[in-house]
């Protein structure tokens, strides 16, 4: 126990004396919690939108005014022509253009239907997709206030399916990916880095050839993340909490067991990828590669894993990162239990066995 | 009860880095593991601390077999890789500590052990190993594998990329070291250190060229060895490798090592060669053989058997 | 300007915060001279040679090389030098061929000259067979004859050598000293460092620099009178030894 301790002391140098990767790993999930909750939100504010109104009709004035008084938009050009849409564009003025057709009033009372088209710049996809949903959104809400009035329904089309919701905050769905992208590099990556290292300095021959038994060498450099990265956790959901106001809906005790077992996960993952790289080089590009780029892009964390290709769906399974997202989003979102979340407590659980069970497998206690 | 090797052998894919090693180092003894680079120093101190299974033969170290008894090995003897094995983010104490702990011992239990070398690091006992100078390395270094009293200590290259000052010094401290009944296999790539130890082997492309004491490989040198100077030495090198009676000539110091092929050579011939040449300054006079020669001699007779 | 050295060293300091690596040495190096770069772990040398091949400014003092100020024309100094240490040589995972290649392409040198360079290299060495070999797969001694060789493909006037020779057997460590002495013969300025106190018996002068400063600069010969001793061993010893 004693050469235990005295080695995992060691660890805690190791990590102390290295200041700038200490700064980086708390300074991350900050970073990166308050960017995207206040930078990289899918919410529009204040964009100058143009209108080119051909009814020129008290219907149209009235939308109009309704654009004008929410906060979102800002109706800053009246053109005449289809024309000048282009040019409009190409300016970079507005991000977005609504037409209306002639006769618009007439055809709402006649036909009880009218027809107005929203044209948006799309060379920045993300806005002009939440301009549309904004500007539609309105426009429905428009012709709610509107049928209120009316025995038979009037329609505007385009008529809209998609729901919107005006209190949506987008970081309430970041904190739990960011969460998963942190731990995994804390856990992972960190490890197998420190392990291949003692590799490349040498000192692994002089460990290997000491009484510390193998497992305990594993255990003793793993160990001081387990803390590093249990503290990374406290610290981004305390931010989600207190600055964005995210709510934790679910039991606190069992959201800090599924994020342990989500870090036990990623150690081992660690230990298996430094049992098969030589250098810090290999480990480096093995984590990236093999753990990062999946957690970022196949947990579902960024892209939806529904609209995904079926092999990427299957390959998704593996990914400890999906379990812990989906468990992490119904704990703190959701307020579900183990009741709900079982299944997918098992499947980290299962992965944590494999993992380490590969790893003592590919372990050596020799060089070659 | 020393170190026992028989008929190890080991390779690498493609390169055979030891060919059936046999050889026995004895009880306290100060051994020599002498070759370049790339002789396959490395790998046989790596199947002697159990860190490598050779692909035939056996090995002992203080009566323990390297395959069946890794474990009890590990537990008893010091290892030195090459290239300093430290931590460079720990202080020098830290390090001392370290290995202290993971051999369940402490630093003062076995400071008179250690002492003489430590206090020539204990004034920079604070500062990190990374900032410490070759020679300073090296000796804390030393201590770490000490730390824990072994009865065998293998030491890879220690001296390598270390100034002569610092070469000697620690050399002096291995022959202290000897007097408190240590064994030590100790490699190097300097050929002038073989006389420092008891007893060399010496390496070359996994074979062992020969092994007995540094005096004995001396006094079998064959031939004699003239040390040769003049003027201007490159051309003096040139001539006589061109000369008929020229067995081998080398650069050595500041004279050029001559033998000759003919048993019955004087040196009046030699100085009437070189005159021939119009070489001025001639100097030529009988030199002592060195380990050197004796290396490069039976290094070339084995790569002429036919490697 | 047609001067008959190679190097001129004036003075030249580098400090780094209070500590003092090299502390105003001054020497010159003649034409075509192998001139020996002594001095314990520690002493200054790296810091010293750095300075001269143009990658690290002095503090004080100057020094032309190849007649180029290394203050204020470094870069026509890093091109009228080879350069060649003994961490890094050549890369491992090229061959022999593709080496030559790539360096010769750094500096400039024609595509035929290339081809040129390197039929003849290989030819010298004795390499053909292999010549498409990964570095990789060379003994040690191959490698840095090799290394050597490649440093001085764009014909510099002068090569400096940082422990070429470190654990490189002692036959092809002699061989390695016969290319020295060949380029030197050609009028190649040789600056070299090593650890072999033999090796600096083969240079024409040497310099010992003790924390920093040089304390010894002549022949091995005089050297050696002067400390009343048989070899330059003795002499590097003694020098150092005086300090602690």
């Amino acid at each position: 126990m004693k050469r235990f301790r005295g080695f995992v002391i060691k660890e805690f140098y190791h990590i102390f004396r290295d200041k700038r990767t200490l700064i980086i790993l708390f300074g991350m999930p900050v970073v990166q919690i308050l960017l995207f909750g206040f930078a990289v939100t899918n919410e529009i504010s204040n964009v100058d939108i143009a209108v080119l109104d051909r009814s020129k009709d008290s219907e149209t004035q009235k939308i109009i005014n309704t654009i004008e008084a929410s906060k979102y938009f800002k109706v800053t050009d009246f053109i005449v022509d289809e024309k000048q849409i282009e040019t409009i564009f190409k300016k970079g003025k507005v991000k977005a253009v609504l037409v209306f057709e002639n006769n618009f009033s007439k055809d709402i009372v006649a036909k009880n239907m009218a027809n107005v088209q929203i044209i948006t710049d799309a060379t920045e996809p993300n806005v002009a997709n939440s301009v549309n949903t904004y500007l539609t959104s309105i426009l429905q809400q428009y012709q709610t206030d509107l049928n209120q009035r009316q025995q038979i329904p009037y329609q505007i089309v385009p008529q809209t399916r998609m729901y919107y919701n005006p209190e949506l905050k987008s970081v309430f769905m970041f904190v739990p990916g960011i969460m998963t992208v942190i731990l995994m590099l804390v856990s992972a990556i960190m490890t197998s880095i420190s392990i291949t290292r003692e590799k490349e300095l040498g000192t692994m021959e002089i460990l290997l050839v000491s009484p510390l038994k193998p497992y305990q060498v594993i255990v003793g450099k793993v160990f001081p993340y387990v803390f590093l990265a249990i503290s990374n956790a406290i610290i981004i959901l305390m931010l989600g909490f207190f600055v964005f106001k995210m709510p934790i809906e679910g039991s606190y005790f069992l959201l800090a067991l599924e994020t342990v077992l989500f870090i036990f996960s990623a150690l081992a993952l660690g230990i298996l990828i430094s049992t098969i790289s030589e250098t810090q080089q290999t480990a480096m590009m093995a984590s990236l590669m093999g753990l990062m780029l999946p957690t970022i892009l196949l947990s579902g964390f960024i892209f939806p894993i529904s609209s995904m290709p079926l092999p990427l769906q299957v390959i998704s399974n593996i990914i400890p990162a999906k379990w812990f997202i989906i468990l992490i989003k119904g704990i703190l979102l959701k307020g579900v239990g183990l009741e709900v979340l079982w299944k997918e407590t098992l499947v980290l659980v299962a992965m944590i066995v494999a993992f380490i069970g590969l790893s003592v497998m590919k372990y050596k206690t020799r060089l070659e | 009860m020393g170190i026992s090797l028989h008929h190890i052998s080991k390779s690498f894919k493609s390169v055979t880095a030891l060919k059936d090693i046999s050889f026995d180092v004895k009880s306290g003894e100060l051994f020599g593991l002498i070759g370049p680079d790339g002789a396959g120093k490395t790998t046989l101190f790596r199947v002697l601390t159990t860190l490598l299974l050779a692909d035939e033969g056996t090995a002992s170290v203080a009566g323990m077999d390297v395959v069946t008894d890794y474990k009890a090995i590990r537990n008893s003897v010091g290892y030195m890789p090459g290239r300093f094995s430290l931590y460079h983010d720990l202080t020098v104490e830290e390090n001392l500590n370290f290995f202290a702990t993971i051999f369940n011992t402490t630093l003062e239990e076995n400071y008179d052990l250690i002492k003489e070398i430590y206090v020539q690091i204990e004034p920079f006992k604070n500062r990190r190993a990374g900032k410490l100078s070759g020679g300073m390395k090296q000796k804390l270094a030393l201590c770490c594998a000490l730390i824990h009293k072994p009865k065998v200590l293998f030491l890879d290259e220690p001296t390598t990329g270390v100034d002569p000052v610092s070469r000697k010094e620690f050399w002096e401290m291995l022959k202290r070291l000897q007097q408190k009944d240590i064994t030590m296999l100790v490699s190097t790539a300097y050929m002038d250190e073989a006389s420092l130890c008891d007893r060399v082997a010496l390496i070359q492309d996994g074979t062992i060229l020969e092994i007995d004491t540094p005096q004995r490989i001396i006094e079998k040198f064959p031939r004699t060895i003239y040390n040769v100077k003049a003027s201007e030495t490159y051309r003096l090198l040139k001539d006589l490798e061109k000369y008929e009676a020229t067995h081998s000539v080398y650069p050595f110091g500041e004279f050029l090592h001559f033998t000759s092929k003919d048993a019955a050579f004087t040196s009046e011939e030699l100085i009437q060669f070189l005159e021939q040449e119009h070489h001025t300054e001639i100097e030529v006079s009988e030199a002592i053989p060195t380990i050197e020669d004796s290396f490069m001699t039976l290094s070339k007779e084995h790569s002429n058997n036919g490697n | 300007m047609e001067t008959k050295n190679a190097i001129l060293v004036k003075n030249l300091s580098k400090r780094f915060g209070d500590f003092t690596a090299v502390n105003a040495i001054t020497f010159e190096v003649k034409k075509g001279e192998i001139f020996g770069f002594l001095g314990a772990n520690g002493a200054g040398k790296t810091t010293a040679m750095k300075m001269l091949i143009g990658i690290s400014k002095p503090s004080e003092g100057t020094a032309t090389v190849a007649g180029f100020d290394v203050k204020t024309q470094s870069e026509a100094v890093k091109k009228s030098i080879g350069y060649m240490s003994q961490r890094f040589t050549l890369y491992d995972d090229l061959t022999i061929k593709e080496n030559i290649a790539f360096f010769g392409g750094i500096y400039g040198l024609s595509n035929e000259k290339i081809k040129e360079k390197t039929a003849l290299l290989i030819d010298e060495l004795g390499l053909h067979d292999k010549a498409s070999n990964l570095v990789r797969s060379l003994p040690l001694g191959w490698k840095q004859k090799v290394a050597f060789s490649v440093a001085l493909l764009h014909e510099p006037k002068i090569v400096f050598l940082d422990e070429p020779t470190g654990g490189v057997d002692p036959i092809t460590r002699r061989q390695f000293w016969e290319m020295i002495y060949r380029e030197a013969n050609k009028g190649t300025t040789i600056f070299v460092t090593t650890h072999y106190m033999d090796e600096a018996e083969y240079c024409d002068r040497v310099s010992i620099m003790v924390e920093g400063k040089i304390e010894a600069l002549d022949s091995p010969k005089k050297l050696k009178k002067q400390f009343k001793v048989d070899s330059m061993n003795e002499v590097f010893l003694k020098l150092a030894r005086n300090i602690e």
